[in-house]
């Protein structure tokens, strides 16, 4: 337990120590452990930098899908109210058609009609002139009756 | 025959045991012809041995797939680096490695003490014999912190420095003003600077004496346990005391490792505290 020469070799030691400890401990881990901490902070920010860009991404996705949605929308009307049109003009068309094939069916018919009742009429003077020679038993002078057979005629 | 009978004799063999291998025996309590060579050739065989893993680490040192050894590297310099943070206001170039310094080496050098007492120097006595050298002439301690020389050296080193950091942040003046004004303040100036003077005087003493103390002590109680079978020859006590000394040795081995730990920690933080004391100016008082 003395104190010696020892002392000041130690203080040396101690001195030298504390350079190679700078040189070869201190300086190259702590430099480690700062670019380290760096790469970390990098990654961080750029995750960061990552998700604000598919939430901008996700949003603009949103907002064309919503405006997507609204054309959609408004070309079915469209296409609903034209569908609509075609159908009505298709009706009316129908409609004009048949009126039209029904007014001139109707009037043929009409013409018909008269016609045979025309020639039924005559028929039927001639029917009854034939019905009175029967029943009189004699020939009737048609000329000499023909205005009751016209009236009779016209009665029928 | 010598060595049986000094090996017999408790008192010689731990005088013995506490000798240093040294140029010459020191003749007063402070012999600047001496030089203690086990104490100078341990702690700078440590060093170098610190510095080579040091570099071994530095050689592939990987940022994203760190080795085992680096990743212990940079769980000692963080912690270091935390406890700086904690006490360091203005922490510059210098601190970091020094407080490194102490912990590593002084970590290495207690912990030449886990190794049993006599390997070293048995070895040590048994080469020099094939020389033909006297066994009771051959001295070796292998642990560098149980001696004053290099726990002092550290203390030494650390008070030079808390001059220095006192000197640059609050100048010649300010430090003498720390003198004369604390810390009684203006009205009792004679007794500021004995106060003064006895603290920092203390700082580097306490130091030094905390861990000299600790270590040898840790040794003495080694050599104690080891008292226990010494020279004893096979008998029928062998069986009651050799057990009990390999279950003394373990535990004082355990108990000691917490020791050499704490002690290198405590030498390390209070450095960090004093010189972080000693660069605070006057505003941060």
């Amino acid at each position: 337990m003395n104190i010696t020469l020892t002392l000041i070799a130690q203080v040396l030691a101690f001195s030298i120590m504390i350079w190679l400890v700078n040189k070869y401990m201190w300086g190259p881990i702590n430099e480690v452990l700062d670019k380290r901490r760096q790469k970390v902070a990098e990654g961080l920010a750029a995750a960061e930098k990552g998700q604000q860009e598919q939430e901008a991404a996700r949003q603009k996705m949103a907002d064309e899908l919503k405006q997507a949605k609204v054309e959609a929308a408004e070309i079915i009307s469209q296409a609903q109210k034209r569908a609509g049109e075609i159908v009505d003009e298709a009706k009316n068309a129908a409609v004009e058609e048949a009126n039209r094939v029904k007014a001139a069916a109707q009037a043929e018919l009409e013409q018909e009609v008269s016609r045979a009742r025309e020639g039924l009429r005559q028929q039927v003077s001639s029917l009854a002139l034939a019905g009175a020679e029967k029943i009189l038993g004699k020939e009737i002078n048609a000329k000499a009756h023909a205005k009751a057979l016209d009236e009779l005629t016209a009665q029928i | 025959m010598s060595e049986s009978a000094q090996a017999a004799d408790p008192v010689a063999y731990i005088q013995h045991h506490l000798t240093n291998w040294s140029t010459s025996q020191p003749k007063s309590i402070a012999d600047f012809n001496v030089l203690h060579l086990d104490v100078i050739i341990f702690s700078a065989l440590l060093g170098g041995l610190l510095i080579f893993i040091a570099k071994k680490i530095g050689e592939n040192l990987s940022l994203d797939n760190p080795s085992k050894l680096q990743s212990v590297a940079e769980m000692v310099v963080e912690f270091v680096n935390d406890q700086i943070k904690n006490v360091f206001p203005h922490p510059d170039k210098l601190i970091g490695p020094l407080a490194l310094t102490v912990f590593v080496w002084v970590l290495a050098m207690n912990a030449m003490d886990l190794l049993p007492v006599d390997l070293l120097p048995s070895l040590w006595t048994g080469i020099l014999g094939l020389f033909g050298a006297d066994p009771s002439h051959v001295y070796l301690k292998v642990v560098p912190t149980t001696n004053l020389d290099t726990t002092l050296g550290l203390a030494l080193c650390v008070f030079v420095l808390i001059l220095a950091y006192n000197f640059k942040s609050k100048g010649p003046m300010g430090y003498l003003k720390m003198f004369l004004f604390h810390p009684f303040g203006k009205f009792f100036i004679p007794v500021n600077i004995v106060m003064t003077t006895i603290e920092e005087l203390a700082k580097p003493l306490s130091l030094g004496l905390r861990l000299f103390g600790n270590l040898f002590a840790g040794e003495l109680v080694f050599l104690l346990i080891a008292l226990l079978t010494l020279g004893a020859g096979f008998s029928f006590g062998l069986f009651i005391w050799f057990p009990m000394q390999v279950l003394l040795d373990l535990a004082w081995l355990l108990f000691h490792l917490l020791v050499i730990t704490l002690q290198a920690f405590i030498f390390m933080v209070l450095t960090i505290v004093y010189l972080g004391m000693a660069d605070a100016t006057a505003d941060d008082h």
